[in-house]
């Protein structure tokens, strides 16, 4: 990469730069390389056991549930935001769509049994669009800064959670959620194809939709955006109802592998999110951040997780390797640039 | 003077001061517990914690960066002293000796890579709280420290004062150390001419470069100082919990980013004061405590917090825009 040609000069030099950020091309053929690598090392310190189909499929068992709430984490950074209420959310859609389906399922089949789990994943999505459409209003519309406005219903949806539950776990869900999380079509994790169902819609979304164009450009500059005439407000409150719809879906993904809901499962994630997010190639201020990244840089964690499992490492080393990972790539281009290797 | 009422008026203080009063005086009229001086004693002791941490925070907050590696500097910070004192004894001035240098090191890791790396202050806290708090719990295999040698463990209490019912009172250990650390920060924001260079960094980084300011240095001060902050305030936690755990502390930082940005200071940097983050800290215990007076079930407490920060931000974010439109038709 360092013999890469220089970019040309003039008025087109900062078009495409832009277009080379756009495209994520630089980011994903550095994690892409880092992925080969790590694959390369651990497969050879723990040999034969690392490339069987049981690692393959828990590793596909496992990203889905950190996988979709990056997602939803990765368009509010996009657009120069962010979402901490992501978690919280995906809690009170589970804990909802738990409750339903624990108390109102008559039977193991039939059209009422089908009937009743749509209605309780409805109701998920409506509680999730609720908090979307109040985070966006506030932060679109009143103006106030996103983090201080997740921040207070990240506070707030917890606490409606713990309220109602008084902080217990509803577990015993049917079947066919535990299949959800826990089963598989043609080998395929069925998680894995929920994710998949979620990130290729978002990828078009983001890439080939004015309303994709429209979150990169908020996230570069939201006053040039609004003065291009784009409804910024409206593509705001989209983004942030988008977003929880997103973390409701994860909420869905997480209760059926747990076959339970409670109002602080994997609060821990919240931080690894945005972790997930960067390393992929998201700018935290806003304006750059391509799926593909995001989806390499979930592999190469899951990659990391699976191997120091398998090695018998603590997983709190995984957690102080990912942040040591996460300094690593988004240092080496500002390494680079201090050597002189570029510009 | 009614000049500078009239812009207090208008300021961010003067809102959460209202509304601050609006509830001291409505919990005191509702409840007895409320206003009596062992409950204000209580608070002090209990959120002492936080607001160390948050005086930190405002510090890096008005440079213009974000650190929530914090709480796991401040572990660290409680568990190698504790470790050392419980092996050699040692005394309170060396304690928070050895917990401020760990927490200065800590702090300088983070400037270091956000300033020569040039990587933004989210991203390296967000990567060093993982670093620091997974090698910790690995290391340590996250085992308490439950024993603490027994002068730690007793405390200091000064001027102790008893009251009829034989309740005693006095300045502890944590009412001292955030008295102390919230002088510190409001004499280096307003009385140095570095507190002054960090408002100018956090207001306009570039004019500040090329004005001359040492950029590295400041980074430097500012991380270090709020790792110091994170040292003094992880020991006197460990005196009021009377143990240490490598796992209790992460996962508060944002509880402390929510009081210093409820005080006003804002996460594009060169705003905010220490007047402003006292409020933002003191409306958040008063209203837990409040909450809990009242007698509402402590499962709900999250949810009314969570409500008060909505509503605040937002009548704040709405009085700004009336005032800027003010300015625009005057």
């Amino acid at each position: 990469m360092s013999n890469a040609p220089h970019p040309p000069r003039g008025p087109d030099a900062a078009l495409m730069s832009l277009i080379g950020s756009l495209t994520g091309d630089v980011t994903n053929r550095r994690l892409a390389i880092l992925l080969v690598a790590l694959v390369a090392v651990f497969g050879l310190i723990i040999g034969e056991g690392f490339f069987t189909k049981a690692t393959v499929q828990s590793m596909a068992f496992q990203l889905p549930e950190l996988g979709i709430l990056s997602l939803a984490m990765m368009i509010t950074l996009i657009s120069g935001g962010l979402n901490l209420s992501i978690i919280s959310t995906a809690n009170l859609c589970a804990l909802a769509m738990a409750y339903i389906m624990t108390k109102m399922l008559p039977g193991t089949e039939g059209f009422a049994f089908v009937g009743w789990q749509i209605v309780a994943i409805a109701v998920g999505l409506l509680i999730a669009s609720i908090i979307g459409l109040v985070n966006g209003f506030i932060i679109a519309y009143l103006g106030v800064s996103p983090i201080l406005t997740t921040l207070g219903t990240m506070t707030m949806v917890k606490g409606i959670g713990i309220g109602m539950t008084r902080g217990n776990v509803i577990s015993g869900l049917p079947d066919s959620i535990v299949f959800l999380g826990n089963g598989t079509v043609v080998g395929i994790p069925t998680a894995m194809l929920v994710f998949a169902v979620v990130a290729i819609p978002m990828a078009i979304a983001l890439g080939r939709t004015p309303f994709g164009a429209a979150t990169y450009m908020i996230g570069s500059n939201e006053k040039a955006t609004q003065f291009s005439g784009i409804d910024t407000k409206r593509v705001i409150l989209r983004i942030y109802v988008i977003s929880s719809l997103l973390a409701a879906v994860a909420g869905l993904v997480m209760m059926a592998r747990f076959n339970s809901a409670n109002a602080s499962y994997a609060e821990s994630y919240l931080l690894v999110t945005i972790l997930a997010a960067v390393l992929g190639g998201v700018d935290p201020m806003g304006g750059f951040g391509k799926i593909a990244g995001v989806i390499l840089s979930l592999v190469i964690l899951q990659v990391i997780s699976s191997a120091f499992n398998l090695l018998n490492f603590s997983q709190f080393l995984t957690l102080a390797i990912w942040g040591a990972i996460l300094v690593g790539v988004t240092a080496v281009p500002n390494i680079r640039k201090r050597l002189g290797l570029i510009d | 003077m009614p000049e500078n009422f009239a812009r207090f008026r208008r300021s961010h203080e003067f809102w959460l001061l209202s509304v601050i009063l609006i509830l001291v005086v409505g919990l005191s009229v509702m409840t007895e517990g409320f206003l009596t001086l062992q409950n204000l004693f209580d608070l002090l002791t209990s959120y002492a914690f936080l607001g160390i941490l948050a005086s930190g925070l405002l510090v890096v907050l008005i440079s213009g960066g974000i650190d929530i590696s914090f709480t796991a500097t401040a572990s660290i910070a409680q568990y190698i002293t504790m470790l050392l004192a419980n092996k050699y004894g040692l005394n309170w001035f060396i304690v928070f000796a050895i917990a401020s240098v760990v927490g200065i090191a800590l702090g300088a890791i983070n400037a270091v890579l956000i300033d020569r790396l040039n990587i933004s202050s989210i991203i390296v806290s967000i990567a060093t709280l993982n670093i620091f708090y997974g090698l910790l719990v690995f290391i340590t295999g996250g085992k308490y420290i439950y024993s603490l040698p027994p002068w730690f463990s007793h405390g200091i209490y000064w001027f102790e004062y008893v009251d009829a019912d034989e309740i005693s009172y006095g300045i502890n250990l944590q009412i001292l150390a955030l008295a102390v650390m919230f002088t510190l920060t409001w004499l280096i924001l307003n009385r140095t001419n570095i507190g002054r260079q960090i408002y100018a960094l956090g207001g306009n980084r570039e004019a500040a470069q090329r004005l001359g300011f040492n950029v590295f240095r400041l980074n430097i001060l500012v991380y270090c100082y709020m790792g110091l902050t994170a040292g003094v305030a992880s020991l006197i936690q460990a005196q009021l919990a009377q143990s240490v755990a490598p796992t209790v502390l992460v996962g508060k930082e944002l509880d402390v980013l929510a009081a210093v940005v409820l005080g006003g200071a804002s996460l594009a940097g060169g705003v905010g004061t220490v007047f402003g983050t006292i409020l933002g800290l003191t409306l958040l215990a008063v209203m837990q405590n409040g909450l809990i007076l009242l007698g509402v079930s402590s499962y709900y407490s999250q949810f009314f917090v969570g409500l008060v920060i909505l509503l605040s931000v937002s009548a704040t974010a709405l009085s700004a825009r009336r005032k800027r439109k003010g300015v625009m038709t005057e």
